[in-house]
């Protein structure tokens, strides 16, 4: 018969062997498959514009200027270190309030793209829906001097399907569509961005990790 | 579509419980032993030809867990001064780190904390991964311990409780969580040691992205049905669940495990029919859950439709694009069904109808599929219950798979339902009479009940999900949830250990004429109306005065 003691050293010397497999050989392994497999994914598929870093393509960012295709609604404000949702029931009168100006604020004010007026769940949604790109379509045409036929064929480029044609749902990356709108748009005028030294810091032991920075010239 | 999505996915599940059934039946029952595995025996002091009786196992498994929680205490406390910390995080304080290890012990993974703020990349890596390896690997083990009760007659034992927790770490957990984990990675689930980035966006503003190995633990974290998320928006956020892709492999992970144990049961009770049946009512009870939500939440809120939002749209508030309200629905209902806890879509967000779906499933015990493990031995209960119930209305004993089931192991039952909703209903009741339990509401109304009643009925179910308005990083929240959390695990395991020893105890009768057949559609639907009542019963009262209330008040545009 075990007694207790011989129960709590078999505990812990278990403890420390399932440790070693689990949180020791089992991460790192899958560290170095995924490091050499899909390196630029696994260190969190980040996408450079003209030599810079302006983001990774999975993390939504905010987009007010009228010549961009404006993200949905963040509860987080877009900041990835405040991932969430905004939690407001359906009966929330702060809830009915926020959707209620945003649906003023928005291109359209009726049938308006559900996606376009509420936040998503991780306040970091990198998509929008195709039908809340397309109706955003005449103002950014018109604030970057594009017809309006152009952006529409740039939308349609950019609308990632269906898994199997079942799961998820068709979207558009913003980020995505935006970068390729500053690569089309002749009358462009980032002014946000001139000349700002922008540098990635990061990376282990001060060795960047990322492209060093560049200033944008345009 | 949406229709299609529900059925695509659980013909997925329906097509590899069999093979994953059979292959931890052969996994649990070998007798020969692996060079690597005796390694692991001796170090760790194990003698692994000895199998142990119910008491044994039992208490094996309490020492174990209660040497784990310690562990992930001190390691949290201790945090600033430990390596892997490069974002220089300081220790987390004394009640939530309380929490969050009974909670991380418990397989339910509830998170009064934002990962990204509170733990370093060793709190989760050795803290909290060791738990979501081993909290489920106990499930696991407790289930088979409960099979091989059921299976054997005139028998003492019910196998070595070290034996098994190896087994099922080394040869079911770590092959399946691998190659999980390298498909995640290849969907964008980083799997690196980086602090936080710095970026500045393409509007020049700065933004900071955490980083980490999130692709070895998400993979873990669904496979073991734990829930608990690197990040605080949890399988909503892009680095958890980048894809439809990685939300499909997450949502087939949260059920495959537990699809595959009613056709273990079946393999080693020499009955694969009465493992179809048990299987059945967990596929009718997780179809209709699925379609309920999901068609709850295409039909939208009319409060916000009469703004202006596209009534085709449906509910998209606290969901994905990506995921869309299908997907958003689905994972909710099967996170729910299993003890998983992780969420796509806050659910705080769903509408009254769509909200109470998860609520209800964890009420009724997470027996749909259910936990790893934890599935399995919940719907035991049950399935005790429905032959008891059965008995009665023949006038015969009660038999199971010819054992009787006599006084003792009904009463063993009752206890085991008893005690989840005691925890539920008494510790809502407590947080809705007092200042500490209503002040960290979110929402008003009915809504604020819900929030109260999701936050006791997630932590005794040991699911994790939230109605996540609730700021539950509070003493009263900390400390009470946990105890829920203790009381949900392992006040219901040492109950349903006891039926298992007195089961594998008795002799085995012949099946006679008068014997309730436990392997058709009859007996399915006996299962299924047992669990329903009992979930009434129970919780009707409570639902009434907060989802279906809410649901009311939303047709008739009342906001609060």
């Amino acid at each position: 018969m075990n007694s207790m003691k011989d129960h709590l050293l078999i505990s812990l010397r278990m403890t420390l062997v399932i440790a070693v497999l689990t949180c020791g050989i089992y991460p790192l392994v899958v560290f170095g498959i995924a490091q050499s497999v899909f390196p630029r994914k696994a260190n969190g598929s980040f996408v450079e514009s003209n030599g810079r870093v302006v983001g990774s393509e999975l993390i939504g960012q905010s987009f007010t200027s009228e010549w961009y295709f404006h993200s949905r609604p963040s509860a987080a404000g877009y900041d990835a270190t405040a991932s969430g949702g905004t939690n407001l029931g359906p009966t929330s009168k702060r809830l009915a309030d926020s959707i209620a100006a945003a649906v003023e604020a928005y291109d359209v004010h009726s049938n308006v793209p559900a996606d376009a007026v509420t936040s998503s769940g991780s306040g970091l949604d990198p998509d929008i829906s195709p039908a809340n790109a397309y109706a955003q379509a005449a103002r950014v045409a018109h604030a970057n001097g594009l017809p309006v036929e152009q952006v529409h064929a740039l939308i349609k480029q950019h609308i990632e399907g269906r898994f199997l044609g079942i799961f998820g749902e068709p979207r558009v990356n913003v980020l995505r569509l935006n970068l390729a709108l500053l690569r089309v748009g002749p009358a462009f005028q980032p002014v946000p961005l001139r000349s700002l030294p922008l540098t990635v810091d990061g990376g282990q032991a001060g060795k960047p990790v990322l492209h060093e920075g560049h200033t944008v010239s345009r | 579509m949406l229709t299609l999505k529900i059925l695509a996915y659980f013909a997925l599940i329906l097509a590899v419980a069999k093979p994953l059934g059979a292959y931890m039946a052969r996994l649990f029952s070998r007798e020969k032993t692996y060079a690597v595995e005796r390694a692991i025996y001796r170090l760790g002091g194990i003698d692994e030809t000895k199998e142990q009786s119910w008491t044994a196992y039992t208490i094996a498994m309490l020492v174990f867990s209660a040497v784990t929680l310690f562990l992930t205490y001190v390691i949290e406390r201790l945090q600033h001064l430990l390596p892997l910390n490069p974002d220089r995080l300081p220790a987390v304080a004394p009640d939530l780190a309380w929490n969050t290890a009974m909670s991380f012990t418990t397989n339910t993974n509830w998170q009064a904390y934002s990962g990204e703020t509170t733990m370093s990349h060793l709190t989760q890596m050795l803290g909290l991964t060791l738990h979501n390896f081993v909290s489920a690997a106990v499930g696991i083990v407790l289930a088979i311990a409960i099979i091989r009760g059921i299976a054997r007659a005139s028998a003492k034992t019910l196998g070595n409780f070290w034996v098994d927790l190896t087994r099922c770490t080394l040869w079911l957990l770590l092959p399946l969580a691998l190659v999980s984990a390298v498909l995640l990675a290849s969907q964008g689930v980083t799997q690196n040691f980086h602090p936080t980035q710095q970026i500045k966006t393409l509007e020049g503003k700065a933004q900071k992205i955490p980083q980490g190995p999130i692709a070895s633990q998400e993979a873990i974290k669904e496979l073991g049905t734990n829930g608990g998320g690197f990040f605080n928006a949890n399988s909503s956020h892009p680095y958890e669940n980048p894809t439809p892709f990685s939300n499909l492999l997450e949502m087939f992970l949260i059920f495959a495990i537990s699809a595959g144990l009613p056709i273990t049961l079946g393999i080693w009770t020499r009955k694969p029919r009465h493992g179809w049946a048990v299987f059945w009512a967990m596929a009718i009870l997780f179809l209709a859950a699925a379609f309920v939500a999901t068609y709850a939440e295409q039909h939208g809120n009319p409060i916000h439709q009469r703004l202006g939002v596209a009534r085709s749209d449906g509910n998209m508030e606290g969901k994905e694009v990506r995921f869309g309200i299908g997907d958003s629905s689905l994972f909710a209902t099967i996170t729910t069904d299993a003890s998983c806890g992780a969420v796509n879509a806050m659910h705080d967000s769903f509408t009254p109808i769509g909200g109470s779906i998860p609520l209800l499933n964890i009420m009724l015990g997470e027996i749909v599929f259910g936990g790893v493990g934890a599935g399995l031995y919940g719907m035991f209960l049950f399935i005790v219950l429905a032959v008891f119930i059965a008995g009665l209305m023949v006038g015969r004993t009660p038999e199971y798979l010819g054992k009787k089931i006599e006084a003792h192991d009904v009463k063993l039952a009752m206890l085991a339902v008893l005690i989840l909703a005691f925890s539920i209903l008494v510790g809502t009741a407590v947080a809705a009479v007092t200042t500490a339990g209503t002040s960290s509401l979110a929402n008003n109304g009915p809504h604020g009940l819900s929030e109260m009643t999701y936050a006791f009925t997630s932590a005794a179910g040991n699911n994790g999900s939230a109605f996540a308005g609730l700021n539950a990083n509070t003493r009263f929240y900390d400390i009470g949830l946990a105890l829920a959390m203790f009381a949900g695990r392992f006040l219901m395991i040492i109950p349903l250990m006891g039926i298992a020893g007195s089961l594998a105890a008795k002799r085995k009768l012949a099946e006679g004429v008068g014997t309730f057949p436990v392997d058709g559609p009859l007996f399915t639907f006996l299962l299924i109306g047992v669990i329903l009542i009992v979930g009434a019963l129970t919780y009707f009262p409570v639902l009434s005065l907060g989802p279906y209330v809410e649901q009311f008040l939303m047709n008739a545009g009342k906001v609060f």
